[in-house]
């Protein structure tokens, strides 16, 4: 279990009748990249905000490398300051500017100065290719240099694991692919990633393996070729049939 | 029957005609004649110079009364959206009793038995605690009440996403209050806040029941001494408008400032 810096273990959620989440198992290794998908209301999201905690398991564990979630000695920010973020709508914060943005946790949470915290924000906004937007508002940007101003702003902080959630999905078209650039490069770089995304291209170029959720279950892991390609479960290739007609 | 051609310009200019803020026009009328008549009638004069005096006291426990308000009003507000039951029940309980009776007799109520019964319970005798104070603290505490409503509105008008993003980065409540969520909060409220302010500064009225010396109470005593009951009480009300005017006529300046840098 030591080499497994994310394991969900069990892992049950309910909102008041409703069950999201019905006891799904999985676990990470360093490095590993994984893909869930799944239809709309499958419990992609809620196994997603469990491993950081924005929701609470009804049932069963999250452990982040080793530290136990639902115990209550841990201190959840530092877990969380472990685990960056990003949302489909973005959630950049309007009122400061694209590097107050990247700093703002940096100094609160890292306790680094400003002007060391300015350096790693100028960093990681080279890194996402648009550092000449630091002094611009979030509204005065695109979807996808917001978009990619939020990874920043999540990298800065130094994290051992990315989960996204439907990163592109509230993108126009054109922007998709400097977003699924600046994950495809973090892949690549050995940072361990848990993706909610129905890109099949960002799928084969980067997944380890795919985890396909139907109704709070997983039904199916596999790698990308084996998932997309010769899919076992029928539930998953009626998925599959819907998603590849569009 | 008019022609097109007539119509277009005539409407034009209706619209204008309709959107002429008339209602300054004749504020400041009213305010300009007054101020005639204070340089002018040597009775409105007089009656002026004895209760201006008191403007220093109207503005002191408006803004004394205001910023302690801001404090039980963010507190109060943060309160009732507490996940803690019992701190949300002790928040809805002081916003409901408050605005459950009417601001004189709240003020009567807070200055001769909640101030007293404090103030004894450390051992500070209530004579010792002058009428302004208590002035101050009763309308502060009543405004806390108003004022906690707008704040929980203000920071429940802020998306979930943003404290969600705030807490993911690994900030606590607090900092994720402190540094995300109530600057927007407090920006999109401050137009609220300031006609809160303005109300308080006309409540502060309500202070001259205590005694407190202040543009009323002056007012009233001038009154009553002289038996001038309508200068006194036409340049009580011309001071008030002043203020009241002005302040609002400042807070549509910001409003459309804030309207105009959020596009
Ligand atoms: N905060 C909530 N309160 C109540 N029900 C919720 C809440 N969040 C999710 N649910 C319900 O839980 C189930 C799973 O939701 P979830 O958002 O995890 O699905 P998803 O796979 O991410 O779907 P989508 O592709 O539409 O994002 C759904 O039935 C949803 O309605
Ligand atoms: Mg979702």
């Amino acid at each position: 279990m030591s080499d497994n810096i994310i394991v969900v273990d069990q892992l049950h959620k309910y909102f008041g009748h409703v069950q999201a989440v019905k006891g799904v198992d999985l676990s990470l290794r360093r490095g590993e990249v994984v893909l869930i998908v799944g239809p709309s209301g499958s419990g992609k999201s809620t196994v997603l905000r469990c491993i950081n905690h924005l929701e609470t398991p009804t049932k069963g564990g999250i452990y982040i490398d080793g530290v136990h979630l639902e115990d209550k000695k841990t201190n959840i920010n530092e877990v969380r300051a472990e685990v960056g973020m990003v949302f489909q709508q973005f959630n950049l914060f309007p009122h400061l500017t694209v590097l107050q943005n990247v700093t703002i946790a940096q100094e609160k949470v890292r306790k680094r100065s400003k002007a060391e915290a300015e350096k790693i924000a100028m960093e990681q906004l080279q890194r996402v290719g648009i550092p000449e937007k630091a002094g611009a508002y979030p509204r005065q940007l695109s979807g996808g240099q917001q978009q990619r101003v939020a990874i920043a702003r999540s990298l800065a902080m130094q994290p051992k694991i990315m989960l996204f959630d439907e990163p592109t999905s509230a993108l126009d078209p054109e922007m998709i692919k400097e977003v699924l650039d600046v994950m495809l490069d973090l892949a690549k770089a050995g940072m361990t990633m848990v993706v909610v995304t129905h890109e099949m291209g960002f799928a084969k170029a980067a997944a380890d393996r795919v985890v396909f959720m139907d109704d709070g279950q997983i039904v199916e892991v596999g790698p990308p070729d084996q998932i997309f390609g010769t899919p076992t479960h029928e539930r998953t290739q009626l998925f599959l049939s819907k998603i590849l007609a569009h | 029957m008019a022609g097109p051609d007539i119509q277009i310009p005539d409407i034009t200019w209706r619209d204008n005609w309709r959107e002429f803020p008339f209602w300054l026009v004749a504020i400041f009328a009213f305010l300009i004649v007054m101020a005639i008549l204070v340089f002018t009638n040597p009775d409105i004069k007089e009656a002026f110079l004895f209760i201006i005096p008191g403007i220093q006291i109207t503005l002191y426990i408006t803004l004394a009364g205001f910023a302690i308000a801001l404090v039980l009003g963010l507190l109060a507000g943060l309160g009732r959206i507490s996940s803690n039951a019992v701190i949300r029940n002790i928040a809805i309980t002081y916003v409901e009793f408050i605005r459950g009776v009417p601001t004189l007799v709240l003020i009567l109520t807070l200055a001769f038995v909640l101030v007293p019964a404090v103030s004894n319970s450390f051992g500070v005798d209530n004579r010792n605690v002058s009428i302004e104070l208590r002035a101050i603290l009763s309308l502060s505490i009543i405004y806390g009440a108003f004022l906690a409503e707008i704040f929980r509105a203000g920071i429940e008008s802020i998306s979930k996403g943003q404290m969600e993003a705030a807490r993911s980065l690994g900030m606590n409540y607090r900092q994720s209050m402190q540094f995300i969520i109530l600057p927007q909060a407090v920006r999109n409220i401050s137009p609220a806040l300031g006609n809160d302010f303005i109300a308080m500064l006309k409540d502060s009225s309500l202070a001259s029941v205590l005694a407190v010396r202040e543009l009323t109470q002056r007012a009233r005593l001038y009154a009553g001494s002289t038996f001038r009951f309508p200068e006194s009480y036409l340049v009580l009300t011309f001071c008030y408008l002043t203020m009241t005017i002005a302040l609002s006529l400042l807070l549509r300046w910001y409003e459309q400032r804030l309207g105009k840098d959020s596009r």
